[in-house]
């Protein structure tokens, strides 16, 4: 049994643990889904982190470094940037509106059961290929780190999907929540101890270091050629480049924003004060982890060389094979079973947030118009839908098998979060005129000019050689829209909707409301509490 | 105890009340400081970090050029969006002490007029 295998399995022990803990104290539905609103700012700060930073922003952030410098950096000031966002516009004023879903805080004053059953599916539409995304890439990470060890790539898939059912049917979001703050500090540690042994390699001389990253050198089209890594163009250039860049940045600053697994988070702490500590907390663990994930992605083209990280693994293995690198196998296999560990904690997330908008937005309050039937139901519910959506993942996940690309379906989650969510959630808590049809108009133009650009991009249409082999495009044809990153058209096109829709029609009873919302919002009058007070209520 | 049931009213607020409160000077004061640091806060932020695509897109010369050892603008200033989003926080938190304050006061007045709650 190898290493890797044996930390893995620590970890895994320890998430039972805290499962079962949690499964003891878990008892009624603001528990299960909000982990009774007791979370403490530092506590959240650390779930977020957890329940954000995905296999993507380590595995992948530190690869895309390797191969393209400059360029592969503006993703990891992406991933961050979204959390001013967060803590200006987003967290207190949701933390007061919802109860579990962000469909609560837009049937707070707009008609409800339409709202929610939207809100619903486009919550399940983003967890979806979000999970989707990081269970391909936990079943390729089994592929390449555990192949001694005879675990193939759909029995890390399954183990992956049943691990998280674990966590989500019994723990909840309160189990849910210590797996992610365990990874997080799990996470933070490695960034921190790789950093030190890579620069422990230029005795701490950052100027050396730095220079040797602004002479990589690697074979490009059969030719060896040396570049900066420090300058920017190494992936984007003219003609497209600067839009494709521009448009990258809109998605990444508005689209963490309407992430429902990440706001979500915001539920679980008392008051809207803990909400914008703990983004801030969130903040410092994630901005701190990314500008130390700077360094190791030029260290790892520095090290290791993009020709070797190609011939090798790929882009995901360059972080792994640079722990073996400077702390060989014991460190890989901290680093392999920490990057599990980042996969569970953000799947677990997923499926919390998905399983709880099928419940809480789609079965109690659309179809049985905010009624429980019985007590509990929609907990019971919750878990069924857990259930069902992780077999499905799983199954899916299993019959697009290793190859397929993970960061189309990632990124399809992000910029459908930016151009259908974030629009839709930010006019209703701040546009006294918004209503309804805005909200309908800016869910669907912005769902679906995402997925049709995405379809049209150069990520699916594309001419490849005869001779070409690995990721070949699913579409052979010109690409007709000309950029990556979609955003710079989907995202205007989400909020255009929302606001012509919403001057096309009148809806008196939302422009009323909107009083109560706006001083609910920054006051807290009215607001969901902390289960404790909320029994001494009834 | 029903947990599905939505935006339950507030014991004793009816929409009258949350209108006398949207409409009280107090609150109308902590909106209009609450917007006046939010609003140019989040400006700065965002066409900062947009002047960093747009840098590095249109004058990729320009950000290539080296200040210190070989670390370039672009290198720099990608960097200092972390140090500016940190400060945008340190400073939120600042201003939102006094947000909190203004904010005890409106309800400790809300709950006055309700028979206290």
């Amino acid at each position: 049994m190898s290493i890797s295998l044996a930390v893995f399995l620590v970890f895994v022990a320890g998430t039972f643990g805290i499962t079962y803990w949690a499964a003891k104290r878990s008892s009624g539905a603001s528990e299960y889904f909000a982990a009774g609103r007791k979370i403490a700012a530092w506590q959240n700060g650390f779930a977020v982190a957890g329940d954000f930073m995905s296999a993507a922003s380590f595995l992948g952030l530190i690869g895309l470094i390797a191969l393209q410098g400059l360029d592969g950096i503006l993703y990891a000031v992406g991933g961050f940037v979204a959390f001013v966002t967060i803590l200006l516009l987003m967290a207190e004023p949701l933390r007061n509106l919802g109860k579990y879903t962000i469909g609560d805080v837009l049937a707070y004053r707009l008609s409800p059961r339409l709202v929610r059953a939207l809100a619903a599916f486009s919550t399940l539409t983003t967890a979806t290929f979000y999970m989707i995304a990081q269970m391909v890439g936990a079943g390729a990470l089994v592929n390449l780190l555990l192949a001694d060890s005879g675990i193939t790539y759909n029995m890390a898939v399954v183990g992956v999907g049943a691990l998280m059912m674990i966590y989500v049917v019994f723990g909840g979001m309160l189990a849910t929540t210590w797996v992610q703050i365990v990874k997080a500090m799990l996470l933070s540690a490695c960034g921190v101890i790789l950093t030190v042994l890579v620069l422990k390699r230029f005795q701490f001389h950052l100027i050396d270091f730095f220079a040797a990253a602004s002479q990589v050198a690697y074979h490009q089209k059969e030719q060896l050629v040396v570049r900066d890594f420090l300058q920017p163009g190494l992936h984007y250039h003219l003609p497209h480049g600067p839009v494709d860049l521009l448009s990258l940045s809109l998605m990444f600053v508005f689209g963490t924003a309407g992430l429902p697994h990440v706001l979500v988070k915001f539920y679980t702490v008392p008051d809207a004060k803990t909400a914008r500590h703990s983004v801030v907390w969130a903040m410092l663990i994630i901005g701190g982890f990314y500008v130390l994930a700077t360094v190791l992605g030029l260290a790892a083209a520095v090290m290791i060389g993009p020709d070797s990280i190609l011939a090798r693994g790929g882009t995901n293995m360059a972080g792994p094979r640079l722990a073996q690198a400077v702390g060989g196998d014991l460190l890989l296999a901290f680093v392999s079973a920490v990057a599990f560990a980042t996969i569970l904690a953000v799947v677990a997330g997923l499926m919390i947030s998905a399983s709880t908008s099928f419940a809480h937005d789609f079965w109690t309050n659309v179809i049985h118009r905010g009624k429980e039937r019985t007590a509990g139901e929609s907990v019971l519910v919750a878990r069924i839908a857990a259930l069902a959506l992780g077999a499905a993942s799983v199954l899916i996940a299993t019959r697009l098998g290793p190859g397929s690309n993970v960061i189309i379906l990632a990124t399809f989650g992000m910029v459908v979060a930016a151009s259908a969510n974030f629009p839709v959630l930010a006019l209703s808590i701040y546009w006294r005129r918004f209503n309804t049809a805005g909200a309908v108009a800016g869910l669907m133009v912005g769902l679906l000019s995402s997925l049709a650009l995405i379809v049209a991009s150069p990520n699916i249409m594309g001419v490849d050689a005869a001779s070409a082999t690995g990721g070949r495009h699913l579409i052979q044809a010109r690409p007709w829209f000309p950029y990556e990153n979609v955003g710079i058209v989907s995202v205007p096109l989400g909020f255009l909707a929302a606001v012509v829709a919403t001057w096309l029609t009148k809806e008196p009873t939302a422009e009323a409301k909107f009083d109560e919302l706006m001083v609910r919002a920054n006051t807290g009058l009215g607001a969901e509490r902390a289960a404790t007070q909320c029994l001494a209520d009834h | 105890m029903s947990n599905a049931a939505q935006n339950k009213p507030v014991p004793g607020m009816n929409e009258k009340d949350w209108k006398a409160i949207a409409n009280s000077k107090a609150f109308k004061h902590l909106i209009a400081i609450k917007r006046t640091f939010i609003v140019p806060a989040f400006a700065i932020f965002f066409l900062n970090y947009l002047a960093l695509a747009v840098l590095v897109g249109y004058a990729p010369k320009f950000a290539s050029t080296r200040v210190i050892g070989t670390v370039t603008i672009a290198y720099l200033f990608a960097l200092s969006q972390f140090a500016v989003g940190w400060l945008i926080a340190a400073l939120y938190l600042l201003a939102a002490a006094k947000f909190d304050a203004l904010t005890a006061d409106i309800l400790a007045h809300a709950g006055e007029l309700h028979g206290g709650q």
